[in-house]
């Protein structure tokens, strides 16, 4: 029999499709969201926005506002920064970034359509609204900088003249020989632009804060609907003027985040300083139509890009020039210039090039600031690449699939470090393709489309391959200075009943984080399920952690859980060895019991071991040590990311009549190394391809050339909706990686990562007859009936 | 976004919603569904004074045919419509445009009066009327007075009804056994359709109405694509739309791409109409 590893315990939960233990909780209607919680005195707060993209503001006149029913306190933004102190969007590590003073709420210019400019705290959501009616403001529209083709050209308004231009950052990157490759003559290169739609993720849950400050203890406490409780600890004490140990940060119930809750907003910084000032809670809730324009938006980007391939096959080099537009100041601590950042990095991932080009250009303009959304980058680096890919092979004449087959990275070539410079510990490119092509009977598939092609039923298969950047050590963040932890820590404990709590610095918004933690530690420990209890977001009562975000929280949250548990497990062998007189090492914890390692007979129940230790402790031998609870932690060392790979196909048809899209089925296989919870896993896939297949089709971000938003709503913002959606195939590689002993890598980005460039590979496969092609999302029925020269 | 302040107050009977009307003008909004309203209201879009609900008055409720006219009650709520079997035979056009309606939830409270009388030109219930020859009941204090479909739908939300007036009912002449169909172009299901075409037949040899959606300000006929289509001509029907329609551009794209797409649903309205 082959050695088990630390994760095949014999009641291991690792890798079984368990419910999650907060989901009969939340269907019951207990969660506790932002919004549910009622604390006394609490006040509500509703902003006055910007109506204008770029606007001086003359003068407030505020007097009726302050006159209405139930009106506590009206706040300026020069009343506010007395309070809270502005903040500036950059890092150190991506050199050359600049950003403007960012203030919690607009003081003489508001910069985009939706930035908060004064406060009004009232008895009730309803009054403070009311009153934000009645308040007048003198505006002096500006020009705006809208277009972000035109950002740089001269002549178009600078919108912070103290920066001198409206380049936020620019990074250029060069590896191997691109040069030569382009130059071969034997070569053929393909080329095209392409744009992706500027998106915004729309949570179930919108935003939220209740921030209390309790001047007795001279504390902070906030309830946040946030990904990264420790981190907004630090933000709301540096800009409020607080001890980090003064500000606790709890986020209980969150309704999804996909990124949009880990950003510093000015109105939830701006509630926060409000209870201070009035040193009383303060609740803001913000709802969908003023989401629309102050949630962060993404993915706002133009590629020109090609590819040279030579003619039986082999892809050389990529070259791309990345553009976009990130709103008038880079979003804090983050910054706006990551997901550009990540396009360079992310090109041409999946292959082995001779030479790689990339260059990002990241400009101001009077929009909504836009920063990290689900996938960061991804959507964008595989769209590209994976257009191109398809591209190469139309100009060859060669399989698409064939192609990537020649062209993937070997899954025995690792480790592997590429010419962006990415360190690949190991990865099954070949594996998921091979997976991928088998579950959707690729050849049967082609015949069918093939065959219907004939009857005037125009179908198409699009293929993706894709890596995905997860577990991000502090060469994420940390390095450029930001206090935002790559560490994450898990503390274990046992109760004298014998049941287990958790507090974990990772967080769950609804993916499922709590349940991996539980399933992690009721194998380490060796109990049932049922007997274990999570906290987590609370920075009084979990280990100092990162949060949750860039598919971090099962492959480094859950390493420290596992540590703790296998920490915790020994701790009760000792206790139990002396308990029983017998070897620690002769016995196991199997099912809530200590047992005989070699046969599986009980010796103790693990309540019995917990009365004795916490209520007779006197019957213990005096020097054996008698902790029952362990905290560990765990940051990634060896590599500054886990990357992760995977392979997506879709297939659908293409009314050519009208450019309407049906989607008939879509497949992913990825590869997260160790899968905890297959059911939570491929939902996250699902959920992650269906937000793909969104950005693909449906939503879109649309501005006047005046900088208005026109897609304000739900009603105008279209998110992708069941009907419409295709069933979903998941299946999955395992590579599990060596850094750490549970050998998780995450799953949070694989579908969106690859889901738009399968659908924009299968609409062009199926335009392919009449020659037309698109590249710019999301592929409306006006685009794809334009390239078919109808309209 | 919260409303506005309003009152609110509930009648019970026809004489009752009058002399709410009377009391209180212009600053009254009818309630019945409240699938638009209610959403105009939270969006601060609309801020009523007063809400007159009228779900509680009978006079509006029920779906009934006599003299070979069916008359559907203004507070018939779209899954009541959709599911009706007087309105399955005499207007299947009806019973056809429910499930396009948005979603279930909405379908569940819409009502068929507050559709017509919103008058929203990307709706399907106003077309339908249209295309139907419906006659709408508008109910005073001073009694009952018809409008033809095509004379109340007067401009964007603007209808005929006056400010002391509740829309009644729609009549319908029975349109048993004859031809009809409602083509839709939406981006998601229950979407407002970027262009929508109810069609209906008459008896043999009596012509088709075409009543499209979508297109312009109101829900509008297209009698020159009428005559064509009638005339066997499809391609002349489709190429009279050019002079007939006259869309605006918005999200969905230029005026082309709604030109383009109710060339489409023109021919697909005439195939469906040919294999009934």
């Amino acid at each position: 029999m082959s050695e088990l590893s630390a994760v095949d315990r014999p009641n291991s939960y690792i890798g079984r499709s368990v419910p999650r233990p907060n989901a009969k909780r939340l269907l019951a209607g207990r969660g506790q969201y932002v919004d549910d919680l009622r604390l006394p005195r609490m006040v509500h707060v509703a902003f006055l926005r910007s109506p204008h993209a770029h606007a001086r503001i003359l003068a407030i006149d505020s007097t009726a506002a302050k006159a209405a029913p139930g009106v506590v306190r009206v706040v300026t933004g020069a009343e506010m920064a007395a309070v809270c102190t502005p903040w500036v969007g950059v890092l150190h590590h991506l050199k050359g970034l600049k950003s403007a003073p960012q203030h919690a709420l607009a003081i003489d210019r508001a910069c985009w359509q939706g930035e908060p400019v004064v406060a009004v705290v009232a008895r009730t959501r309803a009054e403070a609204e009311d009153a934000v009616g009645l308040i007048e403001v003198a505006w002096e529209a500006l020009p705006a900088a809208v277009d972000m083709e035109a950002a740089l050209a001269a002549g178009t308004l600078v919108i912070h003249p103290e920066l001198g231009d409206n380049l936020a950052f620019q990074r250029e990157h060069v590896g191997g020989e691109p040069d030569s490759c382009f130059a071969d003559p034997d070569g053929v290169v393909v080329q095209a632009t392409f744009h992706t739609g500027r998106h915004t993720g729309v949570c179930l849950e919108g935003r939220a804060i209740l921030a209390d400050w309790n001047p007795a203890e001279g504390r902070l406490t906030a309830y946040h609907s946030n990904q990264a409780p420790h981190m907004m600890q630090t933000v709301f004490a540096k800009h409020l003027g607080l001890r980090e140990g003064d500000v606790r940060v709890i986020c209980r119930d969150v309704g999804g985040s996909y990124g949009i809750k880990v950003h510093v907003y000015p109105d939830e910084m701006a509630t926060a300083a409000l209870a201070r000032m009035l040193a009383r809670p303060v609740k803001f809730s913000a709802d969908r139509i003023e989401g629309m324009v102050s949630d962060i938006h993404a993915r706002d980007h133009r590629i020109t890009a090609r590819a040279a391939v030579t003619k039986d096959g082999t892809i050389t080099a990529m070259e791309i020039d990345d553009l976009t537009g990130i709103g008038p100041y880079s979003v804090y601590p983050r910054t706006s210039a990551v997901e550009g950042n990540q396009v360079v990095n992310l090109c041409g991932g999946p292959y082995g090039l001779r030479g790689y080009k990339a260059r990002t250009t990241v400009v101001f303009q009077n929009k909504t600031p836009t920063c990290q959304y689900r996938a960061v980058g991804h959507p964008i680096a595989t769209a590209v690449t994976e257009g191109l890919v398809d591209l190469a092979a139309e100009a060859i004449g060669m399989d698409p699939a064939e192609i990537r087959r020649r062209n993937l990275l070997p899954d025995d070539g690792y480790p592997f470090r590429n010419l962006a410079n990415l360190a690949f510990e190991g990865l099954s490119h070949h594996a998921c393709l091979t997976k991928l092509l088998a579950m959707m009977d690729y050849e049967a598939l082609k015949a069918e489309r093939d065959a219907l092609r004939a009857k005037g039923v125009y179908r198409g298969i699009g293929i993706a391959s894709f890596i995905e950047l997860t577990n991000p050590s502090p060469f994420m963040y940390g390095i450029g200075g930001a206090r935002i932890s790559a560490m994450d820590g898990a503390t274990v404990r046992l109760d004298p009943d014998g049941s287990i709590a958790i507090a974990s610095g990772v967080t769950e918004q609804g993916q499922g984080t709590e349940a991996m933690l539980a399933q992690i530690v009721a194998g380490a420990v060796g109990v049932d399920l049922s007997r274990v209890r999570v906290t987590t977001g609370d920075t009084e009562t979990t280990p100092y952690g990162g949060g949750t975000w860039a598919s971090r929280g099962a492959g480094i949250g859950g390493e420290a859980a596992l540590q703790a548990g296998n920490a915790l497990r020994e701790q009760i062998l000792v206790i139990a060895g002396a308990m029983l007189q017998a070897a620690p090492e002769s016995l196991d914890v199997r099912g809530g019991a200590v047992v005989d390692r070699a046969t599986g007979a009980e010796r103790l129940a693990l309540e019995e071991l917990g009365r004795i230790v916490y209520f007779r402790g006197d019957t213990l031998p005096k020097d054996l040590p008698r902790e029952l609870v362990a905290t560990r932690h765990y940051t990634p060392k060896d590599y500054p990311f886990a990357f992760t790979n995977g392979a997506q196909a879709s297939y659908l048809e293409v009314d050519v009549e009208t450019g309407f899209v049906t989607l008939l089925k879509h497949w992913c296989v990825e590869d997260c190394g160790t899968v905890i919870n297959p059911m939570l896993v491929d939902e996250q896939i699902r959920g992650g391809v269906v937000q793909g297949l969104g950005g693909a089709l449906l939503e879109h971000c649309v501005y006047s050339p005046e900088g208005q938003l026109l897609t304000g709503s739900l009603a105008d913002y279209l998110l992708p909706m069941a009907g419409e959606m295709p069933d979903i195939a998941v299946a999955h590689v395992e590579t599990p990686t060596k850094e750490s002993a549970l050998g998780a890598k995450g799953a949070g980005e694989a579908g969106t990562a690859g889901a738009p460039a399968a659908v924009q590979n299968a609409i062009n496969d199926a335009l392919r007859p009449f020659g037309a092609r698109v590249f710019a999302q999301p592929f409306t029925p006006a685009r794809i009936l334009t390239a078919l020269g109808k309209i | 976004m919260k409303p506005a302040p309003f009152a609110y107050a509930r009648a019970a009977s026809l004489p009752e919603v009058f002399d709410l009307l009377d009391r209180h003008g212009e600053s009254a909004r009818l309630l019945a569904g409240g699938q638009s309203l209610v959403a105009a209201l939270n969006l601060r879009l609309s801020s009523p004074g007063i809400l007159l609900d009228i779900n509680g008055v009978e006079a509006l409720r029920g779906i009934g045919f006599a003299d070979g006219v069916l008359r559907i009650g203004a507070l018939t709520r779209h899954a009541e419509l959709g599911a009706d079997p007087l309105v399955a035979r005499h207007a299947p056009l009806l019973a056809r445009a429910v499930p396009h309606i948005a979603h279930a939830a909405i379908r569940t409270r819409g009502t068929i009066g507050g559709s017509l009388a919103l008058a929203d030109p990307a709706a399907e219930l106003p077309a339908c009327a249209l295309a139907l020859d419906a006659t709408l009941v508008l109910a005073s204090r001073g009694g009952e007075r018809r409008v033809a479909a095509v004379d109340f739908f007067q401009g964007l939300y603007q209808t005929a009804l006056r400010g002391d007036e509740v829309l009644a009912a729609v009549e319908i002449a029975s349109r048993a056994g004859q031809a009809c169909t409602l083509q839709e172009l939406a981006r998601r299901h229950g979407d407002y359709a970027i262009v929508g075409l109810a069609a209906q037949a008459g008896p043999p040899g009596a012509g088709v109405a075409l009543a499209w959606f979508g297109v312009g300000g109101t829900p509008l006929r297209t009698p020159r694509a009428e005559a064509a289509l009638v005339a066997g001509d499809l391609a002349g029907a489709q190429a009279a739309l050019a002079g007939e329609i006259d869309p605006p551009a918005d999200l969905h794209g230029p005026p082309a791409l709604r030109h383009h797409l109710a060339r489409v649903l023109l021919g697909r309205a005439a195939a469906a109409l040919k294999g009934h």
